[in-house]
This record gives C-alpha cells, structure tokens and sequence, in this order.
C-alpha cells in the first residue's frame, strides 16, 4: 500500500466515474478507493432505454481505459455499499466489512426513485426504471403482458414508456400528475405537440391523473385514479421523480436540504470540509440537478480543487435537446418567459407535428430561450445565441423557418465568442478548438476528439465541432480540400479532373503522378471509381485496387461467402427466368431473398462457385446486377397503366429503359432510382437518388432523396416533361455528380452541401448555366455506348475466372472454415 | 491495483496452430507465443510467384492453417500472415488492399469486412485496438514463393 492520502469516493455511478477520470487526469498524488453500490461497474444511465433496442450492458459500460495501469492507483469495489461514515476517525464501513479511512471522501451516491405511497404499491408487477437489474426485472416480466403503464411523464417516464414500446408490449399507457408532458421543460403548445405525435406511435396518454391504488390480489390487475376512473394494467413502472440518496449524509451529521439533498457550497464541500458531494445527491444553490452534464462539471471542480486548482460551481445551463421515441424535444434558456416580459415567436405545424418556439427580448436584440418539438435541428445554433447574448438578426423568425441546402450552415458558429461553450459535457470551448485547429494542426472530428475531447460526452456539438474545423481552416487561408486521404493533396474532383484530362488509366499512373507513399484502402476504391466513370473499362483488370466487394464483383457476407444478384431491370421477370434462378440457387444450396430494389438475392455462394453460377445466369439470358458497386443499383417501378387501374402512363417500361441506358455506370457511391405511373407513388420514388412520376401531361423529375439513416425525400426539379427530355436532365444530372461529389457521398449529402441549393443545381441541369449540359450528354453517352457486362467477361476468360478461388495451391479445395446452419429449410452463416 | 470483478472471458475458438489472440488486452500472452526462434523454422512452398496478383494478396492452405500472402509489387517487397481477421474472426485478410501509412511508410493490409488495419511488418492493429496477427517470413526464389512456419 502506498503512503499517498486516500480520496474515497461512495458511489461508482457517471458522476462517480467521471471523478475518477478527472482526478487521475489531474494529479498522481492521490489514492482513490471507490465503493459502488451495484454489482456492476459505472454504465450510461442516460442511454438506459437502449438495453431493450439492441445494446448489451457491455456496450453500456464506460470506459475504464488506462485506470489499472501500473502508475495509476486506485481500487474499485463493486456490490459492496458504504453503510457508515465516522467522521471522527475519517473512516468508512462498508457492508461487506471493509473500514477505509480516508483523507478526503467524496459522496457520489446520486438518487433513488421516487415511489409514491399508494396504496398496493408493493404488490408484484410493480417496478421502477433506474439499473440495468431494473430492467432486467421488468423484461422478465414484460413476457405475455399485454397492457403496460408508466407512472409519470417527465423525461424518465417517456424513456421508460419507449422501453415497454420495444419490448413488444402491445398497450403502453403513459400517466400523469399534471396537465403536460415534461412540465420543467415544454409548455402546454409543445406538449399538445409531443401528444399527439406519441399517440400516432402508439403510445395512450392520460393527463391530469392522479393514481389512488393499485388493484389485484398479490399482483397488480388495474390503477384506480382520483377521478373514480380505472385502468386495467399488467405491469407499472414508476418513474415519478428522484429522490437524492443522502441517507449516509444523514447519518454521519451532515448538513441536508429540507426536501432532501447534500447541502454543499460553491466548492461543492459539505458542512464537513473533508467530504464533498456531487451529482444528484448534492443541493447546491438550493437546485439538485438532474442531469449529467452539471454532474461532470462538479466532478471536474472538485478533482480540480484536489489537485490545487481554485474552481466553483455557478449553476448550470439546464438547456437539454434528446430524442423521445423517435420525436426530437428540445428546450433551452428560458423557455417559458412570456409577454409582458419578451415576444414570443411560435411556429406550430399540426400537419408535420411540429412547434418551436423562441422568446425574445422586448428590444428585439437578444435570445431568452425556447422550446424545439418534432425538429431540432436549430438548437445548438439556438443554445449558443442565447449563452453568448448574440445579437438576433432583423428577422428573427427566420432561426425557426430553416430551409435545405445553402451550403452556408456553418456561418453562424464562427461568429460565436471565444469562450462559447461548444462541447458542455467536457467544457470545451470555441476557442481551445480553434486553437487547436490552427497551432496542433487537428484537421478532423476524430483528432478532436483526442485532443480536446470534445464530442466525446454526448455527441450532440460533434456538427459545431465540423463546422469549427473547416471554419478556423478557411480563416487562416488553408483551402479545406477533402482530400481524399494521407497518400493525395487533391480532392475528388479536382483527381477526376486530372485523370481526364491527362487520359490516365491506370492507379499506379496516378498514384505515380499525384500520389506518394504506396496508396491504401481509401484512395484506392476512390480512384477505382473515378476510372471507371472516366473509362468503363473492366474493373477486374486493376482488381488489387478494387473495394472489398468489387474485387469479386459479388457482396461479402459473414463468414465469407458471397451473394450474387442478376439484374431484373424495372422488377420485371419472366416466369422462364424465376425458373432458372430456382434451379441455380437449389443447386447450389444458395439462401434466396427478394430484395427492397424488386430483384432477387441468392446468398451462401463460395467464391469458387462465383463464376460457374454465373455462367448459368449468363446463358439464360441474365447479367451482373452491381450490388456490390458504388453503382447504379435498380430502378424500381410499380405496376402503370398496362395492368393498374390507376395508372397514367407505362412507369414499368420507362424504369426498364432508364435501368438498361445507366447500368454499370459507376459513380461517388450507389444510385438508385424509381418510376411510379401516378400520384400514388407505389415505386417510392422521391426516396430515389432520382425518382419519376408520372403526371397527365408527362412525367415529374425529383432528384436527391435517400434511404438510410437520415431519410430525404427527393426535390422536384422538372414538371410535366416527356421521356426524351428526362433522360437528358438525367444524362447532366447524374455526370455533374459524379463529376463534383466526394468519394462515398449519396446525392442527399452532395446536394446539402451545394452552394445555392436546389435553386442552383436547377439552373445547372435545367436551364443549362454552365454550358456543360451537351459534354455531359455526350460523356454519359460514351459510357452508355461501352457498356458490357462485367460477369459476362470473367466467365469468358480463364485468366480472370482463375482469381476466384480461396487457396491458390489447393483451387479446388474450398475454405473449411465456412460452415452453415439451417433456418426456415433453407441456409445461413454461422454466427460470428 | 485492480477491480475485484472480472471482465468479459475472452472467446476461445480453436482452428488448428494458429493462434487466435486470447484477449485484446493480454498482449504479452499472444506476443510470446507468436515469434519462433529463426532455428525452429521450417520452409514449404506455397505457390508461384505468378498465383499472387501485384499489389495484392491471396490466400495459401498449409496443412489445418490458412496463410495469406501479399506481393507489395511497388516496393518489390513480398509479406505473409494469418489469414485470419481477429476481429470478427473471418478467413480473409488475404482479399484485403494493401497499402502504406504514416511517414514512415508502413505496408500494411487493410480486412475487406470491416477495414481494420494491420501492419504488415509487426503485424499489429494500426487502429490502435489491441488487435495482432501473426506475421511469416517469406523467401522467393526462381519464381516460388517460400514461407517459414
């Protein structure tokens, strides 16, 4: 045991934990003993919801990277609560039997739920919503339970509420005390708001309830409210409030609030000036705070003043921005001052589910706070013009009614002050980033996030951060090229450019022109595509550049098989061709699915199978469909006017010319397309890179929608043209894309970014403004005009048949350690 | 000192001699194991020079173990490891790219499943997460390719 003085800390929760970094991080002379209360080292509460959408309580856990390591010093005991402080012999007991005596102690015991005495509220089924043990109860029990309920609808009974929804409960009912959903946070506009929403997902809410007992014999059957109303429930969890554990406070003599809480100063020191209380469990400023972001600051301040520093706790911007159910809630500043003493700006949108409002300074000048419902995408810009008192523009109304595209949304961040608080869960502020951009040469999020760590608490300032990076980058007349990666000083384009220009090939050419060092797993497929896209010549000819897919022109699928897909151009077969696909995947013992682009995947094939099966596809008739290329994939069609009711013009017919004239055609990253023959929609087309409708005089061209993460619909850029002339407004449209994006951007990102938006790409593809539409054309043409298929050419040629084996001096010995189990009668990879 | 509760047992799945790393934070464990003394080694021929294409790799069956090859035909260099990614534990580094890092130049591969990184030198995760594979000397000589187990 070392001689240093001991800091024990009571309570290994985010608070507790983020103590320890700090004081380790801040000074070496310290012992640090910690006692939690759970069997379990600290884990992200915040995030508890998740355990039921996927995330184990592994994935939960903080990180303990470095604490053991030899120089550091501290010991963690787990399950072992601390049931005594005697604070004359600066000891503690613990209830495993361990007496620790301590230079300085840290109380970091957070708080309890609040359970309200009603009566029955002990019978089984009743749960509250605070550990993972919590909730590992509550999905034990969520097995066949049909209506489930939550007691309380501030922010932790929504959580809980979405935790019933993903566990499959198929009633949820939310209730609650007062008149609105998260009373300290939204007012009653910005509840209705959030209601209604919530109901549209399922979720049944009951406002002002009071709940008087619990009915059931033994277990909970129904809730009888103060209304003479009932409810019949399966299960309830409770999350009406926290109350601060200060029982061992109590106990040991020290100063408490009169509703509870540590009392403690500025300097977060208790009545005892060797005990310090932080987190939930400390009232300071006669506040408990609720959140973690002010619990870190405590942490931060009391490991500070441990290691000489000289810090204090002034209060805490309460501004908090989350996503409740998939709906984006957001409320900062002061957001219920009202007239007489500001202007309120309120916009409300029944249709979308929408309402934002923001409260203004009689003079017009400044920003008191505001409320964010349905979209929060203002907020960060919103939370720092009201901390830094940045003076509003002339029309303010305009920081609610935002628009896409513009490429001018990191404006505002370089206007904020230096001591902007950019990241509040590390304290980071505008100026140590920009500082660091300019004399650390930090150029991205990721080195950031090393340097500062900034970005790495929540996550939510990571956009401030980017638009900081690039920011102070362009002041100081560094040009932010993207450049593609450490082997390149040239961007994209510009490398698309001069690849056409000077007729280059090959990579090695490039790499030897432009390029230093010996290239790697990122300029590589860049470059790849950018010679495809100049010269369509077979991929396979360069194969060791190609991306992890592309090199075998089929998808890698765990446990390293492959899956193929012919193309089926419009989703239309014939029941000739369904046939050979039956027979090919029988075969081969080949898992078949029907795929979201309207065509059919056949998976489990060996690598060495690759080209045989697609010599049979070949034969009848089939070709390579591209799904493993940055690559135009499908265009989808729904059923037009040859069989549809409905249907105004031929969507299938279309879809199948548009398919057939762009495929193969490589680009910045995967094109999808989609043809509906009326209003309705059936293709999904405005989720489409391009998508067309038809209309009574034509067709209507939307372009720049995307599936995936983030969803955007598709912008109209033509109305009621005829086919010749949509084709050409694709022909310029999908060439400047491929042209102008940066590797791996969908056209919803490169159209984002795009100086001038919708309007300027419009003028450019539409009215022609660059005077490039007819090269486009022609280029598109070139490429239309050397399509041949890829698969064909490899089943054709020995040699390149030759590179799909798995062992080069045993070919016909396939790799032993693919195995497959059995799901539904037909094959999947093993688990991994 | 340490935490009194343990973490997560390490997954233990054997396939032949080749050593799977058994936990990524035991480094000195797999790193004993892993470098035969240069007189224990014993050469076989795996391939032509010809089966492995330029700037790239594949993948050779020695007896229970799968090795990966890589001709670094820009430096005239020519590399060999596991073909075994430990990180989800697939048999395929040898489909990945090959390429440098940093000033220095590193070779290195990059998994064609999740682009982790390996040195082709030290064989070490060049993400920095504690990842290693095993590395091989190799020997060409009148167009075959050599390595030493």
């Amino acid at each position: 045991m070392s001689s240093k003085p001991v800091v024990v800390v009571i309570g290994n929760g985010m608070v507790g934990h983020k103590f320890c970094e700090k004081l380790m991080a801040a000074t070496s002379s310290f012992q640090l003993v910690v006692f939690g209360e759970e069997p379990r080292p600290a884990y992200d509460r915040v995030h508890l919801s998740e355990y039921f959408n996927g995330k184990s309580a592994n994935d939960l856990s903080l990180s303990m990277a470095g604490w053991f390591d030899d120089d550091k010093d501290i010991l963690l005991h787990l399950g072992d609560p601390i049931r005594e402080i005697d604070r004359n012999a600066r000891t503690v007991h613990s209830q495993k039997g361990i007496s620790q005596s301590y230079d300085y102690l840290v109380l970091a015991t957070g708080s309890s739920a609040f359970v309200p005495d009603i009566s029955g509220i002990e019978k089984e089924g009743v749960f509250v919503y605070r550990t993972l043990e919590d909730l590992d109860l509550i999905r034990a029990y969520a097995v066949g339970a049909l209506r489930g309920a939550v007691m309380g609808g501030g922010l932790l009974g929504l959580e809980a509420a979405k935790a019933l929804l993903d566990l499959g409960i198929p009633q949820t009912h939310v209730i609650e005390f007062a008149s609105r959903l998260m009373p300290r946070q939204i007012d009653s506009t910005g509840s209705q708001t959030l209601e209604s929403r919530l109901r549209h997902l399922g979720l049944q809410l009951h406002l002002n309830k009071s709940t008087l007992a619990i009915e059931g014999e033994g277990k909970i059957k129904a809730l009888q409210f103060a209304d003479d109303t009932r409810l019949e429930v399966d299960m309830l969890v409770i999350s009406a409030g926290i109350r601060p554990r200060d029982e061992l406070a109590r106990l040991a003599g020290l100063q408490v609030g009169t509703r509870g809480g540590i009392l403690v100063n500025e300097k977060l020191q208790t009545s005892d000036p060797r005990i310090f209380a932080i987190g939930e469990c400390a009232l300071v400023n006669h506040m408990i705070y609720g959140l973690v972001a002010p619990g870190y600051e405590m942490a931060d301040i009391v490991a500070s003043n441990l290691a000489e520093g000289n810090k204090s706790f002034k209060g805490f911007d309460m501004s908090t921005k989350l996503k409740l159910i998939g709906v984006d809630v957001a409320s900062f500043g002061d957001p219920f001052i009202a007239e007489p003493e500001c202007r309120t700006i309120v916009f409300e949108d029944r249709h979308k589910g929408i309402y934002k409002r923001i409260n203004i300074s009689n003079d017009g000048k400044y920003l008191l706070g505001g409320i964010l419902i349905g979209d929060a995408a203002a907020y960060n810009i919103l939370l720092q013009t009201v901390n830094n008192r940045i003076p509003l523009p002339p029309d303010p109304e305009e920081l609610i009614l935002g628009s896409r595209g513009g490429g001018s949304e990191g404006a505002g961040v370089m206007n904020l002050p230096e001591e902007a608080l950019i990241c509040s869960c590390e304290s980071v502020s505008k100026g140590t980033i920009c500082q660091v951009v300019t004399e650390k040469a930090i150029h991205s999020v990721e080195a950031m996030k090393k340097c500062t760590r900034a970005g790495t608490g929540c996550g939510g300032c990571i956009p401030l951060v980017k638009d900081l990076i690039t920011g102070t980058m362009k002041a100081n007349g560094q040009y932010v090229r993207n450049v593609i990666c450490e082997h390149f000083s040239h961007s994209r384009q510009e490398i698309f450019d001069l690849v056409k220009l000077h007729g280059v090939k090959t990579y090695d050419e490039t790499l030897g022109r432009w390029g230093k060092g010996d290239g790697c797993e990122v300029c590589k497929p860049a470059i790849a595509s950018i010679l495809a896209s100049c010269w369509n010549d077979n991929i396979l000819k360069q194969a060791t550049i190609q991306d992890s897919n592309d090199r075998y022109l089929a998808n890698i699928q765990k446990g390293g098989t492959y899956s193929v897909v012919p193309r089926i151009p419009g989703g239309e077969i014939t029941p000739e061709k369904l046939i050979v696909l039956g027979k090919v995947a029988k075969k081969y013992n080949l898992y078949t699915k029907i795929t979201g682009g309207q065509r059919i995947d056949l998976f489990g094939a060996h690598v060495s199978d690759l080209p045989d099966i697609w010599e049979e596809l070949i034969r009848a008739g089939f070709e390579s469909g591209h799904a493993y290329g940055k690559a135009l994939r499908t265009v989808k069609s729904c059923v037009g006017s040859t069989w549809c009711r409905f249907g105004l013009h031929d969507s299938v017919s279309f879809a199948i010319e548009v398919e057939e004239r762009y495929r193969g055609i490589r680009a910045p990253h995967k094109i999808k397309g989609g043809v509906s023959g009326c209003i309705r929609e059936c293709a999904e087309a405005q989720s489409k890179d391009f998508g067309i409708i038809a209309t009574e005089k034509g067709w209507n061209l939307y372009v720049c929608g995307n599936g995936g993460s983030k969803p955007q619909h598709a912008l109209l850029l033509a109305t009621d043209i005829d086919k010749e002339t949509c084709v050409r407004y694709l022909d310029r449209f999908l060439m400047f894309y491929i042209k102008t994006a940066d590797p791996l951007t969908r056209t919803a990102t490169w159209l984002n970014k795009m100086e001038g938006g919708l309007s300027y790409l419009k003028n450019v593809v539409v009215q022609d403004s660059l005077g490039l539409g007819r090269q486009w054309e022609e280029e598109m043409q070139t490429l239309v005009d050397s399509y041949s298929c890829e698969w064909k050419e490899v089943v054709e040629s020995p040699e390149l048949r030759k590179r799909f084996v798995h062992f080069v001096n045993a070919p016909r010995k396939k790799d032993p350690a693919i195995g497959f189990e059995e799901m539904r009668g037909q094959v999947r990879a093993k688990e991994w | 000192m340490s935490a009194n509760n343990s973490s997560a047992t390490p997954r233990d799945i054997s396939n032949g001699s080749q050593d799977r790393p058994v936990a990524t934070h035991d480094l000195s464990a797999s790193t004993r194991d892993l470098s035969a003394a240069p007189r224990d080694l014993k050469w076989f021929l795996a391939c032509r020079v010809d089966d492995i294409p330029p700037d790239g790799g594949a993948c050779v069956s020695h007896g229970d173990d799968q090795i990966a090859i890589f001709n670094f035909a820009r430096r005239g260099e020519w590399y060999a490891t596991q073909n075994l990614c430990p990180h989800k534990q697939q048999m395929a580094l040898s489909r990945g790219m090959t390429g440098s890092a940093g000033e220095a130049c590193e070779p290195k591969v990059a998994c064609p499943f999740h682009k982790k990184t390996f040195s082709l030198l030290t064989g070490e995760c060049l993400t920095g997460e504690g990842y290693q594979i095993r590395t091989y000397p190799v020997k060409v000589k009148g167009g075959k390719v050599n390595i030493g187990i």
